[in-house]
């Protein structure tokens, strides 16, 4: 009881902390480009954070995670250009589009296991892929759709980098907060049951089917949220950024945020996000005006190097060892001390000290 | 007779696409046979083969001469990659062994990139380009050769699987890996051996289809997809259940590509996939222990 008080203390410290600096960001970074950069971040925060929750806590991979945030933007943009639906509205519609979509599809992809579930997603991921070039009356095709409406609340119109900044991690930090909810609840105890072993936590009365689907429709919805904000934002899209290439670049974030760390979602995502800027800024110096996805040669290292030496994750397995290595110094600390305690008591060289409590 | 003659010709291209789709899938089927492992990376041995044919083409060697280097070079790849990234992480989950394999084939791709660039290239085709009409049907003779790799392939492995003591102990360790230990057999050689065999199969694949497409850095992953669609559709464990997956999709892509849409050609491999997943989970041809390890 007391751990979890505990627990709860530190999940709120470090929530009032990120506020903070979140908040106070803005007023040291002006630039636009780094203000975009931030709230990019938040956008791939609430991406990784689903998936982390999926991947890391339910232990149910989706190499397809990109088509949930495609479908959000797509719906909000069809919504809010053919239809001149108000853009709040449009948002929440295409939350429910993409729930259900995710529940529909939830039903025959959570019977795969393993391997086929990892090829039934990435699956899922290309067709919806296709379906955004290939049905140009509705997505414009490859070309996409122009001319979004910016969002507005009340006479207040989101038209800056800085004002979408602070939309954009306002949602963020709801979903971040919701999810340390789901993870500390039934549900996410039920979660990691599944994750350990589906048939143990079948015979505990755990209905792995239900809180497996239940899972996939709050990640999908948590990325087509993200979606609707990342189509106002840029008040343009086409398929190209919905491709198979983020799906993986969501993993790549889970996996330096460590597999089940809603936290380090944040971190995750902060680091793919910059380190792709910067990649993308340094190698074209390097190799001499070269263009192109060369970035993906350090995520692929990422990937098999944290999942070698790390397999809950870069900044699980970092965290972890950081105790480990603080409780181990404790430890040792103790016994140099028992073993000084043992010396001056002069009972050492008198045989083996068996006990020596009381 | 125009819509038979069309339909032929579409199966024409259908069972030569498919021919390399099997290949592919026979290198999904020898690694996970006796790894247990779903290697997402095959696709890149298809594309390493391809390049390194185009390269080592380009220094002037002589065409036999290329393609057997450039199998070579891939082989090789295909070894390094089951020491350097296989090996470390033995005993990781299924999850672990996924997004391992993932990030090797995003680093290969790239490591391409890098080393090709992003411009296609095209290799020219082994005997000229005057089409052979079978009937009404125009056969380019590079086809000619993607089967006849193809035979030579298969007929090969049958050989190594039923006459070679190295090919029993594999199929032996595909049977039953626990008591192929017992019996001396190493299964960290066999699963060495068997990245080091997928990678030559994707790269013969590569080889002789790079003439008929062009070769790129990001060939392979499409065509990885494709191999394990195939591989799915014959029951992933059964070798000659592989090869006619890999076939029936080459024709069903043909053909759907042809008489439906082509631009949701990529999707047909893909709602193949869901439908076998969902209705025949142990593929189309049998139970799961039919035919596993040989031919």
């Amino acid at each position: 009881m007391e751990r979890k008080g505990v627990e709860e203390y530190q999940h709120f410290i470090t929530l009032a902390a990120l506020i903070i600096v979140i908040g106070g960001l803005p007023f040291f970074v002006t630039s636009s480009y780094h203000l975009s950069i931030m709230a990019f971040i938040g956008i791939n925060t609430m991406l990784a954070v689903g998936l982390c929750l999926l991947m890391g806590y339910a232990g149910q991979v989706s190499l397809g995670h990109a088509a949930f945030y495609g479908i959000g933007a797509y719906a909000s943009g069809i919504l809010t250009t053919r239809f001149q639906i108000n853009p709040w509205l449009a948002m929440a519609m295409a939350a429910i589009v993409t729930g259900v979509i995710a529940y529909v599809i939830s039903v025959p992809m959570f019977r795969l296991k393993g391997n086929n579930l990892a090829m039934g997603t990435l699956g899922f991921g290309i067709i919806v892929y296709l379906v955004f070039v290939e049905m140009r009356d509705w997505t414009g095709g490859p070309s996409g759709l122009m001319s979004i409406p910016s969002l507005s609340a009340f006479g207040f119109v989101f038209d800056s980098d800085m004002k979408y900044y602070y939309l954009i991690w306002a949602f963020t930090l709801l979903f971040l907060v919701l999810s340390l909810n789901i993870v500390n609840s039934r549900v996410g105890r039920a979660l990691r049951s599944i994750h350990g072993s589906e048939v143990a936590a079948e015979t505990l009365g755990v209905n792995t089917s239900k809180y497996k689907s239940q899972i996939l429709v709050v990640s999908a919805v948590y990325a087509s949220i993200a979606g609707s904000l990342y189509a106002h934002y840029l008040t343009f899209i086409n398929p190209q950024p919905f491709s198979f290439k983020l799906s993986i670049e969501i993993v790549v974030m889970v996996v330096i945020g460590g597999l089940s760390s809603v936290w380090g979602a944040i971190f995750g995502a902060a680091t793919t996000t910059v380190l792709s800027e910067v990649l993308r800024a340094l190698i074209p110096k390097l190799l001499r005006g070269a263009t192109g996805e060369y970035e993906i040669v350090v995520f692929g290292v990422i990937l098999m190097v944290v999942m070698i030496f790390m397999p809950e994750g870069l900044f699980s397995g970092i965290v972890r060892r950081a105790k480990a290595w603080r409780n181990g110094r404790a430890l040792r600390m103790r016994a140099i001390e028992s073993d000084a305690a043992l010396h001056t008591n002069g009972l050492v060289g008198q045989g083996p000290v068996v006990a020596k409590d009381k | 007779m125009e819509f038979q003659q069309q339909v032929l010709q579409y199966l024409v291209t259908g069972i030569t696409v498919g021919s390399i789709y099997a290949i592919i899938a026979l290198g999904f089927v020898t690694i996970y046979n006796i790894t247990e492992i779903i290697n997402f990376a095959q696709g890149e041995f298809v594309m390493l083969g391809a390049l390194f044919a185009v390269s080592l083409h380009n220094a002037h060697l002589p065409m036999p001469l290329a393609f057997v280097l450039a199998v070579a070079a891939t082989t090789l790849c295909g070894a390094a990659l089951e020491r350097v990234a296989i090996r470390p992480a033995k005993g990781a989950s299924t999850l672990t062994l996924i997004i391992i394999t993932i990030g090797a084939s995003i680093s290969i791709r790239g490591l391409s990139l890098i080393a090709w660039g992003p411009d296609p290239y095209s290799l020219p085709a082994f005997s000229g380009n005057k089409p052979v009409m079978l009937g009404e049907a125009a056969i380019i003779p590079q086809s000619l050769w993607v089967l006849g790799a193809t035979i030579v392939v298969l007929a090969c492995l049958y050989g190594f699987f039923e006459w070679t003591l190295l090919g029993k102990a594999v199929r032996a360790c595909a049977i039953n890996a626990a008591a192929a230990r017992l019996m001396g057999i190493s299964p960290s050689r066999m699963a060495l051996l068997s990245f080091s065999l997928s990678a030559a199969l994707g790269a013969i694949g590569g080889v002789v289809m790079a003439p008929m497409t062009l070769a790129t850095y990001d060939m392979g992953s499409m065509l990885g997809l494709k191999g394990f669609v195939a591989a799915i559709i014959g029951g992933f464990t059964n070798t000659p259940g592989a090869v006619a997956g890999g076939l029936l999709l080459g024709i069903l892509e043909s053909l759907g590509a042809g008489l439906i849409s082509s631009g949701y050609k990529d999707a047909i491999a893909f709602i193949v996939l869901f439908l076998v997943l969902f209705f025949r989970p142990r593929g189309l041809f049998g139970g799961r222990d039919t035919a596993r390890g040989g031919l």
